[in-house]
């Protein structure tokens, strides 16, 4: 077949005014093109890139997705496109259309995976100096995730003449990151480091880190290896660790574990007793060893390494880390940056934990806020709360079946589950707790009862499945700094919430007649009273707007988390905990308690992250802790009527 | 407000003249409430154990009846320390679980080592203490994929010092807790908040697998009784049964006795107006926390008995809202009279099984039909909403109507009013 092929190349005489340069530079490699072999291929994929033409890129492309044909007459290149029987064929030079050829008479090229990758390593190139700046990114990202000592030529050779700055910057990164890896020369690699060493990226700390790779070494070093350091027993390492890595290198202990010592004793056993030792006596570790010395003493067992053998194999096999880089100077210089790195990746990670506190420190407030007034004003506390976050989750849900766009749903689910909770709370004033005025206890017991026969209402109207409460796109995202520090939107989004809602209150309550006959109220009731203000009114009005808010905190809150008919019962703690520690009905100590819990929570998770339970265990323990010192919160109550 | 007017100095037992305060003048085993509450218990355990033993009754039936004795010793202290003294802890039924755990790692532990000495004598060789103890770490903590004994468990094997431990440790978790709060003059929903959330922090803490208590697997395997495996569960829980109700009883007479003496004057002093009975030289602190450590210890035995007879014992059973069921019991059955609380106990706990077990036939309205195994719930919070409201008295109120007896407290529910606000009339 082949033989044929080349006998026809020969016999035709192939007109090349006819050929554009491509398929001419094509037809000098007709042969290796059309049974390519990783071995040979590279030369011919070099001179194809060399070239420099326009189309080579298309054609490169084209060529390792099988998209090439040759048709067997002329053997002549063209894209095939294969339709029913036949190709349909279109010229190399300029895409147009070139006829038709049946199935039989053309041949695909079929590089193989090892060609492939060489012909993506040359496309590299090209598509690095692509116009298209996305097409530069998609190659840069491919390099990045598959980096070739072989790209790092085309790559370098490319950063002159890139115009686009941030293109730019990234390529000179991933140029440090493949010197740093693959280089030779010593200063480049030094120089690479010294760049690495002022990023928090994830690829410089790897980069680092593949550099400082090590191995165990057992036996002192020769003088060129690049030793990272010695592992002491006991400090950096623990005696049976040291062992078992010995094991592992073929250096055994000649140590009897308990298993083999009864083995031996049980295969000793004569007449009931081992070496003259009754068995039945052989109930204690001591009395087993005993006899096992006993048997190990006449030679029928092995002796048993006593402790001093143990530290004297240990002494003569010291255990060292050894550097996989032979270069001490680039080892070094990587320890130094990788600390560096560290370093600011902590600072970076404290930042971002702040971010996360203020972020739940805003849903602890918009969840909290509700009960602290409410509780000031009328002195009870509600139970029933968290169900009016649920209610207002669930009106969100509710609206989002009705209104498909996440958008609109989502600004008319705001409000409305304000209304919903709002009316809410207010039945629950009128119902239930101004019937028990001045009965705090039975208020919170009644307030209880509510919440438990709710979440069942709820429960056998949704399900006890947890239903899905999109946000819209633009919210879907996440604010990203750098590779450590990100926030998402929505967080964002609760926190703006959270910061219009505080404003809000301080409006009310400070310039508006409500607020006045609030403070009033909260300040003294009998004194409020006598002066003309209606408590009542005063109390289901903040009993409206504080359940309101917490109906609006149940749409953010199902945002993120989970609707269920259990999740206030989820924040209704960490609710009360916020007004324990800033004071009631203060509507800055509940800024300051959500902001203390918050931070307190992230901050312990943070030095325990594998564990959140234990996290709000010792919050908990924190905070009964906290009451022996403020009993009355951080904004305390003022008055005479305060006990 | 009050009637009980209580006098330091004299140093007089109080004897109250009026009924209903039941003075101590009169020994207690003459008081009606007594008398009829033992009666009425020995009749039901008798009765039980007769129709047990004649196979009308269940064993799943007496397993039943016997932890509702439990709650109902768990509801009775609960009254002593809402009812009587005022302090709404929505905590106690953390120190239920607390005892369960301490006697379920006793019965855990050596029902494990009888089963591990069984398999190691299998062994040519007899087994030495490590390899016992190294089997039966592997055999409980297993689960959560450890094999090492945490210190907790250092004493699990010596059932005087779980017995004890069921008890002590639920005193000493009170009496550090109640000393820190009622030290700093926390009362009232406060309390009620800070009980709750130390109850939350208990049950996470518990549903870690590393507080060594078996995480959210629990202790399991507690109705087998170590060395005891050929007697019948059916005897086993019959002994439960007795226990339980004898429990109950003496606790009943302790109780009562506690309540009608000058103790409990100032516990209901406490109850109805704080800041009197600490102006009257009261020691107030101290009386709360002796009542508030008392209860739950007597709260650590009802769990001591209880979880052997449920069979396992988790982390879940602490959860703050079964602390508030306990309440709920007290509430309806009628609190401030110790009757109440175990009235209102059995009857819920009862009813509760019953409808969330099928056993409540189904409701068609033709357009819904009510499923009580879903609206059970919302029933009992409605139906306590109603009783806070309308009947605080509860289903003890029933037995003031039935004997005839006007109540000749003025006001034996007291204000209680919380710890912000002083008492105002509303204007």
């Amino acid at each position: 077949m082949r033989f044929l092929l080349f006998i026809a190349l020969l016999l035709l005489p192939l007109p090349a005014a006819a050929q554009g340069a491509i398929q001419t530079l094509l037809q000098t490699h007709a042969e290796d093109l059309a049974n390519p072999s990783r071995r040979t291929i590279q030369p011919v994929i070099d001179d194809l890139a060399a070239s420099g033409l326009p189309q080579m890129p298309d054609f490169l492309e084209a060529w390792a997705d099988r998209r090439v044909v040759q048709r067997d007459a002329d053997g002549l290149f063209f894209y095939g496109e294969r339709d029913g029987d036949v190709y349909v064929l279109r010229s190399v030079e300029d895409g147009s259309e070139a006829g038709e050829v049946g199935r039989r008479e053309a041949s695909e090229l079929r590089p193989n995976a090892g060609v492939r990758r060489l012909i993506a390593t040359a496309l590299v190139q090209f598509q690095l100096n692509d116009p298209d700046p996305e097409r530069r990114r998609a190659a840069l990202d491919a390099l990045s995730r598959n980096a070739t000592p072989e790209l790092l030529d085309p790559l370098r050779a490319s950063i002159p003449t890139e115009q686009n700055a941030q293109i730019r910057a990234r390529k000179e990164a991933l140029e440090r990151l493949i010197t740093l890896r693959y280089g030779e020369d010593q200063a480049a690699r030094l120089a690479a480091i010294e760049y690495l060493s002022g990023g928090v990226s994830l690829e410089a700390r790897a980069a680092l880190n593949n550099v400082l790779t090590t191995e165990i070494v057992i036996g002192a070093p020769g003088a060129e290896t690049n030793v990272a350091r010695q592992l002491r027993i006991g400090t950096d390492i623990a005696e049976d660790q040291a062992l078992a890595l010995l094991a592992e290198e073929g250096v055994e202990v000649a140590d009897v574990s308990r298993a083999d010592r009864d083995a031996v004793l049980i295969a000793n056993i004569e007449d009931g007793a081992v070496s003259g030792l009754p068995v039945a006596s052989l109930a204690s570790e001591t009395r087993r060893w005993e006899a096992y010395d006993v048997l190990a003493r006449s030679g029928v067992a092995p002796q048993r390494a006593g402790p001093d053998a143990v530290s004297e194999l240990l002494a003569a096999n010291p255990i060292y880390e050894v550097y996989d880089e032979p270069d001490p100077a680039i080892t070094a210089a990587a320890a130094t940056a990788l600390d560096e790195v560290n370093a600011r990746v902590a600072r970076a990670q404290a930042a971002d934990l702040g971010l996360d506190a203020l972020s739940l420190a805003s849903i602890y407030f918009l969840a909290a806020i509700g009960l602290a007034i409410t509780f000031g004003v009328m002195g009870v506390i509600n139970m029933a709360h968290g169900e009016f976050i649920m209610i207002g989750a669930y009106t969100g849900y509710v609206v989002q079946q009705i209104v498909p766009d996440y958008t609109v749903s989502l600004i008319i689910a705001l409000p409305l589950a304000f209304v919903v909770a709002a009316a809410a709370g207010v039945a629950l004033e009128r119902l239930v707790i101004r019937h028990l005025l001045h009965r705090p206890l039975e208020t919170l017991l009644a307030t209880f009862g509510i919440s438990v026969a709710l979440q069942q209402i709820f429960k056998n109207i949704f399900g006890t499945q947890a239903v899905p409460l999109t946000s819209p796109d633009w919210l879907a995202g996440a604010w990203t700094l750098n590779d450590v520090i990100g926030i998402s939107y929505i967080r964002i989004a609760i926190f703006v919430l959270a910061l219009m809602f505080l404003g809000l209150l301080v409006y009310i309550l400070r310039r508006t007649r409500l607020g006045l006959e609030v403070r009033a109220v909260t300040q003294n009731p009998g004194m409020a009273a006598s002066l003309g203000i209606d408590p009542d009114r005063v109390g289901m009005a903040t009993f409206a707007l504080g359940s309101g808010i917490a109906g609006v905190a149940g749409v953010a809150i199902g945002l993120f988390a989970q609707v269920t008919s259990e999740m206030g019962s989820g924040y209704i703690v960490q609710s009360f905990m916020t007004v324990v520690v800033g004071g009631v009905g203060s509507v800055l100590g509940t800024l300051i308690g959500a902001g203390m819990i918050g931070g307190l929570q992230k901050g312990i998770e943070w030095l325990n992250p594998s564990n959140t339970l234990a996290a709000q265990t010792y919050m908990i323990l924190f905070i009964i802790l906290f009451i022996q010192f403020r009993p009355r919160g951080i904004i305390a109550q003022k008055g005479r009527f305060v006990q | 407000m009050t009637d009980v007017s209580v006098s330091p100095s004299s140093g007089r037992k109080y004897s109250g003249e009026r009924e209903g305060l039941a003075p101590r003048s009169r020994p207690l085993i003459q008081r009606p409430d007594v008398l009829i509450f033992l009666a009425i218990l020995a009749l039901v355990t008798i009765c039980a154990t007769v129709l047990a033993q004649m196979g009308y009754v269940s064993t799943s039936t007496v397993k039943l009846l016997g932890k509702t004795l439990c709650l109902c010793l768990a509801a009775l202290a609960m009254d002593l320390v809402w009812g009587y003294t005022g302090i709404l802890s929505l905590g106690h039924f953390a120190f239920f679980g607390i005892g369960g755990y301490a006697i379920g790692m006793w019965l855990m532990w050596d029902r494990t080592e009888l089963i591990v000495l069984e398999t190691l004598a299998q062994n040519p060789l007899p087994p030495t203490p490590l390899e016992i103890e190294e089997a039966i770490g592997a055999q409980i903590f297993g689960v959560v994929g450890s094999t090492e004994i945490p210190w907790l468990w250092a004493f699990a094997g010596s059932l005087p010092v779980q017995l004890a431990a069921a008890v002590l440790v639920p005193g000493l978790i009170a009496l550090v807790f109640g000393w820190l709060a009622f030290r700093s003059r926390v009362a009232g929903v406060y309390l009620s908040i800070l009980t709750q959330a130390g109850t939350l922090a208990l049950s996470l803490w518990l549903f870690q697998n590393d507080s060594g208590l078996r995480g959210n697997n629990g202790l399991s395997g507690l109705q087998n009784l170590p060395g005891l495996d050929d007697v019948p569960q059916s005897t086993i829980s019959l002994w439960f049964l007795w226990a339980s109700a004898l429990a109950l009883g003496g606790a009943y007479l302790l109780a009562s006795w506690t309540v009608s003496g000058r103790f409990g004057s100032v516990l209901r002093g406490i109850r109805d107006d704080e800041a009197r009975v600490r102006f009257l030289g009261y020691e107030v602190e101290h009386y709360k926390l002796a009542i508030f450590t008392g209860t739950a210890m007597a709260t650590g035995i009802a769990g001591a008995l209880y979880y052997p007879q449920a069979g396992i014992v988790n982390p879940a059973e602490i959860a703050p809202i079964a602390s508030i069921y306990l309440a709920v019991w007290v509430a309806i059955g009628g609190r401030g009279r110790l009757y109440g609380a175990v009235i209102g106990a059995a009857f819920v706990s009862l009813l509760s099984s019953w409808f969330t077990g099928g056993g409540a036939p189904d409701i068609d309205l033709g357009f819904y039909e009510i499923k009580w195994t879903d609206w059970w719930l919302v029933l009992l919070g409605l139906t306590f909403v109603l009783v806070t409201l309308f009947a605080p008295k509860g289903l003890g109120g029933l037995v003031d109507l039935w004997t005839h007896r006007r109540s000749t407290r003025v006001d034996d529910l007291g204000p209680d009013q919380g710890s912000l606000r002083a008492e105002e009339d509303r204007p």
